[in-house]
């Protein structure tokens, strides 16, 4: 039951296998946390349960990278094909670091702040890790 | 709860500071730099001091494990330099940490448990290939939700840009300018890995493309040349490569005292008046993305300690890891207001002759930015403005009194700010 898996990477991580965007939520105060944090950083409370994101919000801050980490230049991102990352405003309130997808990473001075997102969940490859990804509407 | 005002058990004061050159030093491990920089420094002391003096070592470093596959290398630098048995302490906070080694240098002192401090700080980056020194940067972000996505530690700041352009008008250009102003002093700075202007640099492009009989490259000034995106390659938009520090190799070294026998060590010691220190959370979980919250912890401490306003600084050396991270840093530390750094900055008033010199050195930009090493580097430098001692680019026309240093780990996680005083 995913309510009672435990706040931490993994589940965050195994439930964007699922499709789903989950935060933490302190039970005492409400704060809302994502990336999920087992403790409380307002009350100090540690009783926290799980919520899904709706998965909409705009973009607060973004990147259009050149030059990559090992990983993302095994997947065949280089100077020629970069990659947007970007920092997400979700509605409910949180922001989170994402890739971002339906932006045009060759031509960055077109990317505006503000841009309305929606999360996607893209295929994971074998062996591959999972990542938090939006798409542009 | 109430917060009572921190002060110093004790006085501290520096009566040394010296640093290797900066640069890529394919000969050289980082406990060699280390010696280089602890040399430079047992020079710069006026009365001469004894190697037996000093009581502890504190080391800033952030990766030798990765860069070096070396760990654990705080008894080795102490070995290097002839400390042995003596505790050797390693600080790691990302690129802060060398500023944290010197602030526990100065806590060690002003407890009364040391009268002779060794801080340094070291780093030997250019073994690795950019990919591999990129995956390593990246390491100090936070690799679960920040890495994990593709961000780089460039891609950080330059999000971190981004924001700071949507929210206060400023385009690329104003980037470029800190660049153009931090190169301009890192021309005069002998120990600076990039020790020539832009428009040296660019014009030695131009000669170059001459003599090689290939198209003469036709750039009207500096901007121009930096808008290039063949001389200036985007590395994560909008930061370009005359955006972001260099990966360096060097070490940097300050010997601390109790303020009461700072004179028999110094005809004019600097004595650190003030220091303060914050962490924050990952850039994402930040209400303000255009701000850096340790920063303003870490000021405000030092401010209150020292008994000082922002405007009673003269100089500063601050954390330009990349140019938007100068614009970010001297509205933190209340130089200018909110969004008004780039402003300041166009108008000339952050350049050696301006109202309020920001890194006279070149800056991490120009100087180079061996990552633990940077923080002491910046009191290497606060060290030669303050004694007059700077050479070509000695700030003109100043009694400088009172001096401040900024810096930051990776994306502002943690922030170290030192106030440096005169007497
Ligand atoms: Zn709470």
């Amino acid at each position: 039951m995913a309510e009672e898996r435990e706040v931490n990477s993994a589940s965050f991580y195994q439930f964007l296998t699922e499709k789903k965007l989950m935060a933490s939520r302190c039970k005492k105060c409400q704060a809302l946390y994502l990336p999920p944090h087992p403790i409380c950083t307002k009350c100090h409370g540690s009783d926290m349960e799980w919520v899904e994101m709706k998965g909409n919000g705009k973009l607060a801050a973004f990147t259009a990278i050149a030059v990559g980490t090992t990983c993302t230049i095994e997947e065949g991102h280089d100077r020629n094909n970069p990659y947007v990352a970007g920092i997400v405003e979700l509605d409910e309130g949180p922001k989170i670091s994402g890739r971002i997808s339906g932006l045009d990473a060759r031509k960055p001075e077109t990317i505006k702040v503000g841009t309305p997102l929606t999360a996607e969940f893209p295929e994971q490859e074998e062996g591959k890790g999972c990542y938090v990804a939006f798409k542009a509407q | 709860m109430s917060r009572r005002a921190r002060k110093l058990g004790r006085g501290v004061a520096l009566v040394g500071a010296g640093m290797s050159k900066f640069g890529a030093f394919p000969d050289k491990t980082s406990r060699d730099l280390f010696a280089d920089a602890f040399t430079a420094m047992t020079r710069s002391v006026d009365k001469g001091m004894d190697t037996e003096d000093i009581e502890a070592l504190y080391v800033g470093n952030f990766s030798s494990d990765l860069f070096e596959g070396q760990g654990h290398i705080a008894p080795i630098m102490a070995d290097w330099v002839g400390l042995v048995p003596k505790p050797a302490t390693r600080l790691e906070d990302a690129c802060a940490s060398g500023g944290v080694a010197i602030r526990e240098g100065v806590i060690a002192i002003a407890s009364g448990l040391y009268d002779v401090v060794l801080v340094g700080g070291t780093e030997k980056m250019t073994n690795l290939p950019t990919e591999r020194v990129t995956d390593t940067l990246a390491a100090a972000s936070d690799t679960v939700y920040e890495g994990a996505c593709g961000f780089t530690f460039p891609g950080l700041y330059a999000a971190m840009a981004t924001a700071y352009m949507a929210r206060h008008g400023a385009s690329v250009e104003h980037f470029m300018k800190v660049g153009i102003k931090n190169h301009n002093n890192g021309s005069l700075n002998p120990k600076a890995q990039f020790n020539k202007s832009i428009r040296d640099l660019m014009n030695s492009r131009i000669e170059k493309a001459k003599q090689k009989g290939e198209p003469v490259p036709e750039w009207s000034d500096e901007l121009d040349f930096l808008k290039d995106p063949k001389a200036n390659p985007v590395v994560a938009w909008p930061m370009r490569l005359f955006d972001c520090s260099p990966i360096t190799d060097g070490a940097a070294c300050v010997l601390l005292v109790a303020e009461d026998i700072a004179k028999n060590f110094s005809n004019d010691p600097l004595y650190i008046v003030g220091t303060g220190q914050g962490s924050d959370h990952a850039l994402h979980e930040r209400d303000d993305l255009t701000s850096i919250a340790a920063a303003r912890i870490a000021a405000q401490q030092a401010y209150e300690m020292a008994g000082v306003q922002p405007e009673d600084i003269q100089i500063a050396e601050v954390h330009d890891c990349f140019t938007i991270a100068e614009l970010v840093a001297i509205e933190d530390l209340g130089f200018f207001k909110h969004g008004e750094g780039y402003k300041a900055t166009e108008q000339g008033l952050t350049a050696r002759d301006g109202s309020k010199p920001i890194n006279t050195s070149g800056g991490l930009k120009s100087k180079g930015h061996p990552v633990g090493a940077s923080g002491v580097g910046q009191a290497v430098e606060i060290w030669h403005q303050m004694r007059g001692e700077a050479g070509p680019r000695q700030v003109p026309g100043k009694d400088i009194r009172l001096a401040l240093t900024h810096n930051v780990g990776a994306t502002g996680g943690t922030c170290v700010v030192h106030i440096y005083q005169r007497r």
